[in-house]
């Protein structure tokens, strides 16, 4: 009888040692190639390496490109049945720390890798991390403002507003721009992200560099001096079209996908321009990319260009131990650089033109 | 009696005691309870041990000014989180005055015989109901349905009372007052369930004392019984206090967000629960360490509520 139970017991223990040695083996083909080998170690450890050369490749990042990455690696896994990608948009903070890690094959992110990112990642892999711009895209300002279809912004009125200077609606800076328009005397709500947000980043980048006034500095969060603060771009949709009288900023594609009405705002060159996918690229146009690719252009000089338009960066290993992953990353980098363009259009980002793409190509081929 | 009854139990333990395998499996039973309970001290210590040690740069850079600084600005790496802790306390509270009202009175409704039983079990069964609730969807009801209902309320009073500072701003969409009217919602369950509970379980010969010297129901249910179940109703209480304080996902949905101390009800705020929803994806540094000193200060404010709930009961129980 003891011995029965004795037996139930180690047999119980053993299943449960089995089942947590499964769960570790299930694990190892996610971490990144560069930490571990996988592919050595697996008999059973990964399925996909064996059959039929299946590629699963897994990323992390950054949410304001997260429609458009996840629209190609779709788009692309159902041209290339082997390569499965998958995205988690977890927030380019989160991504650089994943990245950073080796918990993902590739990150992605708003904001250029700062310095000391670059340095952890040189101690911890010995070489330079390798960051490519995807994509880009604009941000927009977007309002409720009943009988006012096409607001006109000019730099003091959109720096007031979010400095806190213009609190009502027919303030003489907005009504200069306006003529025509019949504008409320009600107050002006303005909404922001409350989240840490690549957008924001974006924003205040831009707002740092044509507003003289604003001295909360740039950021994925920033101390706002005025407004309330909503979670993610649907917080700040639903909050603007609720609140008569709002206006918030969200990504164009965003904006767009959602009907929102977007402001034109007044650039460099003190022209007023409508937020387009051929504005916003056209702020990138005769801007000299450095080798690092950390292109940022807080406020174009292009006087048709949209000045509030950014990148968004792809984190890549120098070296990837498994061969079939870092063929399957190039490949569906080329592709989405060139057969992906009509999605980015098509979802109101800014495809990275032909020159910049080709480099980046470049680039993505001499990952080992 | 009862001494013959402990002596003859005492034989039987002994006697099983020789029964080998029955004993085995005690054993085993025994030890695995010992492991859960000492595994639930050791998880919260352990969660403590981390909240510190990540904590720790934000605690020996701000040391206790965090809790009375209003600045929250990852750009110049100061932080403080008096509007946070504000925020959090206030809404608690002001749930609490729309709830307890109403839940005790659910509750001794509920628990009295003016209803059928036909009729009385649904209806708790339906208060608890709400409990099942996930507090996203009081989010969104909150954002969709109760905001834009209780706006033109708002505004009015605003336009009559606006002299006052609780009422000095004109109704934003995101605000504190909203926030507290669902969390009050979202703890009525807890103190409906909690204090009928205690109700019922009040002695019925105290019922029957009461009506025997001739006081009325109300003054029974008022004198007595609401009186001998009061332990149960604060535990009740402290315990829908607690699950205030902590909520997360309504509150940050539906209180603005905005890192200001506002007099007025009707203007956004922030809590700290809230706030550590919002930023926590992109923090780092020192934003995230300031982040977790937050969750300490949050975890030492549910500590206080739940001590001060004990000690409360236990005097009540006391009493009686």
């Amino acid at each position: 009888m003891t011995s029965l139970t004795r037996f139930k017991r180690n047999a119980a223990v053993a299943t449960l040692a089995s089942l947590s040695m499964g769960l570790a083996v299930s694990c190892t083909p996610s971490s990144p190639d560069v930490a571990t080998s996988p592919a050595a170690g697996g008999d059973a450890a990964s399925p996909a390496a064996g059959s039929g050369g299946t590629v699963t490749l897994s990323g992390a990042g950054a949410s304001f490109p997260a429609p458009l990455y996840q629209r190609w690696f779709a788009d692309y896994n159902k041209q290339n049945p082997n390569t499965q990608i998958s995205y988690q948009s977890v927030g380019s903070g989160a991504g650089v720390e994943q990245f950073q890690a080796g918990t993902v094959d590739f990150g992605a992110s708003d904001a250029p890798l700062k310095a000391a990112d670059k340095e952890t990642f040189k101690a911890k892999y010995g070489a330079e991390p390798i960051q490519v711009p995807m994509t880009g895209g604009s941000v927009v300002f977007a309002y409720n403002l009943d009988g006012v279809d096409e607001l006109k912004l000019s730099r003091d009125a959109y720096c007031g507003i979010v400095e806190g200077k213009i609190t009502t609606w027919n303030d003489p800076a907005i009504a200069a721009a306006n003529s025509g328009a019949t504008l409320p005397s009600s107050p002006i709500n303005f909404v922001h992200r409350s989240d840490g947000s690549g957008t924001t980043y974006a924003f205040t980048n831009h707002l740092k560099a044509a507003c003289p006034g604003w001295t909360a500095g740039v950021n994925k969060s920033v101390e706002w001096p005025v407004g309330t603060g909503a979670k993610g771009n649907e917080g700040v949709t639903a909050q603007i079209q609720q609140t008569p009288g709002a206006i918030g900023y969200t990504e164009f594609s965003y904006a767009k996908e959602n009907g929102l009405t977007m402001a034109a705002i007044e650039n460099a060159s003190g022209k007023i321009i409508a937020p387009t996918p051929e504005a916003g690229a056209a702020a990138f146009e005769g801007e000299t990319v450095p080798a690092d690719f950390a292109l940022q252009v807080p406020d174009s000089k292009n006087p048709e260009a949209y000045p509030i338009s950014t990148l968004t960066w792809l984190l890549l290993y120098p070296e990837y131990k498994d061969a079939a992953k870092r063929d399957a990353l190039n490949s569906v980098i080329t592709w989405s650089l060139t057969d992906g363009k009509a999605a980015a259009n098509d979802l109101g980002y800014i495809p990275v033109d032909t020159a910049l793409a080709t480099k980046v190509k470049d680039q993505v081929a001499t990952i080992k | 009696m009862t001494l013959q009854t402990i002596a003859h139990s005492e034989t039987l333990i002994e006697s099983s005691q020789k029964f080998n395998p029955v004993r085995l499996v005690d054993r085993i039973f025994y030890w695995v309870t010992v492991a859960m309970a000492i595994a639930i001290g050791v998880i919260l210590l352990w969660i403590t041990w981390s909240l510190l040690s990540i904590a720790f740069p934000a605690i020996a850079k701000f040391n206790i000014g965090f809790l009375f600084s209003t600045s929250w600005n990852p750009v110049q790496d100061s932080f403080g989180a008096l509007p946070q802790i504000t925020g959090t306390i206030v809404s608690s509270i002001i749930a609490l005055l729309f709830a307890v009202p109403l839940g005790v009175g659910v509750a001794v409704f509920l628990s009295e015989n003016f209803l059928p039983s036909k009729l009385q079990t649904p209806l708790a069964f339906v208060v608890e109901l709400l409990a099942a609730v996930p507090s996203v969807v009081y989010g969104m009801w909150g954002i969709f349905v109760l905001v834009p209902f209780i706006l033109p309320g708002l505004q009015t009073i605003h336009n009559l009372f606006g002299w006052f500072p609780l009422f000095s701003t004109a109704p934003s969409t995101r605000q504190m007052f909203a926030t507290a009217l669902v969390l009050a919602i979202m703890i009525l369950p807890t103190i409906i369930a909690i204090s009928r509970d205690s109700l019922l379980s009040v002695s019925p010969q105290l019922r029957q004392g009461a009506y025997g010297l001739g006081a009325t129901r109300w003054e029974t249910l008022v004198q007595v019984i609401v009186p001998s179940a009061l332990s149960g109703i604060i535990g009740s209480v402290m315990l829908a206090l607690g699950r205030a304080l902590g909520e997360t996902m309504a509150a940050a949905m539906l209180i603005g967000n905005s890192n200001r101390i506002s007099a007025s009800l009707f203007a956004p705020a922030s809590t700290i629960s809230a706030m550590i929803a919002n930023q926590f994806a992109e923090a780092s540094g020192l934003q995230k360490s300031s982040l977790f000193y937050l969750a300490l200060v949050l975890m030492v404010l549910t500590l206080v509520v739940n001590v001060l709930a004990e000690i409360i009961v236990s005097k009540f129980q006391q009493v009686e």
